[in-house]
């Protein structure tokens, strides 16, 4: 697994529960460092291992880990790289369901080792009712954009409602109700960067 | 369809920063991006060429000099405080007088956004701009990961290669930072002295004080070696009591008399170690690579060592400078 996942893995749990627990869950799952870079390739069973380390250690269940990640990656203030990228998307929280078919070619333009998987926005703008289809090697992509995809439509300012399906077979589904595309004032959004050099991650 | 027609809201979709020009360089219709740039005063009724400066191509004066050029690629530069500089193309317009400009950022749009404060809205749904911008924040964010990756990877290098070429129980330079330096020095051509400097009575320290007392007195040999010398000078130990000096573009055999003479009285100085005194002393053997037509690392290294022995024949705590005699009593 690319070394972005990991470390974006590594980040949120460090920030969310503390340095001393993401050093606990790097020993117990018998990583041979303490830290992942973000520009290196990984074997995926540490992906695995540490997700369960962390949800043995903070009693959740590896789902929750995986769509509060998602959550992380879009709303917290020590992360703002992705969630400018993926607001290029669109100027509406439906232009940005829409642009999630490009996703997978968008994130090889940036970093052209980086795996996602492919996602399909399915359904229809005139009833506000969507299904997003993520299909790829890796299960559990799913839960995390789950939680990309709520903290998304709380930056839009739009009331959604969404479920998670995983169907098995490295398929997952995420079922999307738009109740009001502005139902709250969303987070200013400008394209030129704050900080072109520093493209946004601390 | 040899013509077409278009509604103004429709070309304003399409291109939304056109212009459109009367004869006379009257601004008659603008799209909605470029009214953007400005608001005030508006460009509706303003003559074109007050507006905009066109760079390339030289003697764009008129409307007709443009319409003459027939569709050539233009470089504009707005005369506004910004001076955002454009890429424009015209064409006639069918019917009647005029002429349809259309015009875009070209690699300015980075600028551009952040002075006019640009959205994705702003820009035709077909137009590469928003990627570009994208692909310009996804690529710096990536890079930024790199260049991190890349400054500790080199930290851990320096770190590493000064592990390589340091003695551990001293910290002084090792044979390995020796035979590179001295190499370094004797390919490139520059002059230097050489020093092998051996202690005397340091086996008598560690056999009868301990170990301990023994590092105690590397350590105090060290600190003497480095005080005496220079910071471009090198101290390798390279041996259990055995230490090499490198006195960079220093040949001067009288000055090189006073450090050896200098380091020789200071170790005459008993050691302290837990009350206890440990006595040792030094004997030194010296070289220039000025002795050499042609300096070799193998004849240096012996040369010194053979005055070294010189010097412990002396009766020890003394310097002996190499000459050809002493080659000539060896043999």
């Amino acid at each position: 697994m690319h070394g972005l996942i990991n470390r974006s893995l590594e980040s949120f749990l460090s920030d969310t529960y503390g340095a001393p627990l993401w050093r606990d869950v790097a020993e117990g799952a018998g990583l041979a460092f303490e830290h992942f870079e973000s520009m290196f390739e990984y074997e995926d069973w540490m992906t695995y291992v540490v997700i369960e380390t962390a949800a043995e250690r903070l009693n959740k269940s590896p789902d929750t880990i995986l769509e509060d990640m998602g959550t992380y990656l879009v709303s917290s203030p020590n992360v703002k790289s992705l969630r400018r990228l993926l607001r290029f998307g669109g100027d509406s929280f439906v232009d940005f369901l829409h642009s999630l078919d490009d996703l997978y070619d968008r994130a090889k333009l940036a970093v052209p080792e980086l795996e996602l998987p492919m996602f399909k926005l399915l359904g229809d703008d005139t009833d506000g009712s969507f299904r997003v289809v993520c299909t790829g090697p890796h299960f559990g992509f799913g839960r995390a954009m789950l939680g990309v995809l709520r903290a998304m439509a709380d930056d839009y300012g739009a009331l959604v409602f969404m479920e998670y399906h995983g169907a098995g077979d490295g398929f997952e589904e995420i079922s999307i109700t738009l109740v009001q595309s502005s139902f709250a004032d969303g987070r200013d959004f400008s394209l030129a960067s704050p900080d072109a050099s520093n493209g946004g991650r601390q | 369809m040899e013509k077409i027609c278009l509604t103004r809201p429709a070309l304003a979709r399409l291109m939304p920063m056109h212009l459109i020009l009367a004869p006379n360089g009257e601004i008659l219709q603008c799209g909605p991006t470029i009214a953007k740039l400005f608001t005030d005063p508006s460009l509706l009724g303003q003559s074109f060429f007050d507006c905009f400066d066109v760079s390339r191509p030289y003697n764009m004066m008129s409307v007709a000099d443009i319409l003459a050029s027939n569709g050539t690629k233009l470089h504009l530069s707005m005369r506004n405080q910004h001076q955002t500089t454009l890429k424009a193309v015209g064409v006639a317009l069918e019917g009647q007088d005029g002429l349809l400009l259309d015009m875009s950022f070209g690699i300015s749009v980075v600028d551009a956004i952040g002075t006019y404060d640009l959205s994705i809205a702003d820009f035709a749904a077909t137009d590469l701009a928003v990627e570009m911008l994208y692909l310009i924040e996804a690529k710096s964010a990536a890079m930024n990961e790199s260049h991190k990756l890349n400054a500790r990877l080199q930290g851990a290098k320096i770190a590493a290669e000064e592990q390589a070429y340091t003695d551990t129980l001293t910290g002084l330079k090792n044979r390995r930072a020796m035979d590179h330096v001295l190499s370094r020095f004797l390919s490139t051509g520059e002059s230097f002295g050489l020093m092998q400097v051996d202690l005397d009575y340091f086996k008598a320290v560690n056999d009868t004080l301990g170990h301990a007392a023994g590092d105690h007195v590397l350590l105090e040999v060290a600190r003497i070696l480095i005080d005496e010398t220079r910071g471009e000078d090198l101290v390798a130990r390279v041996g259990g009591d055995e230490f090499v000096l490198l006195f960079h573009r220093l040949t001067d055999l009288e000055k090189l008399n006073d450090i050896a003479n200098r380091i020789i009285e200071r170790m005459e100085v008993p050691i302290m170690f837990e009350g206890r005194q440990c006595r040792i002393s030094t004997s030194i053997g010296t070289t220039i690579s000025d002795f050499y037509a042609e300096p070799d690392m193998d004849k240096m290294l012996s040369d010194a060592d053979l005055a070294l022995y010189a010097s412990k024949d002396k009766g020890r705590a003394c310097n002996t400078v190499f000459s050809a005699d002493l080659l000539r009593q060896a043999s």
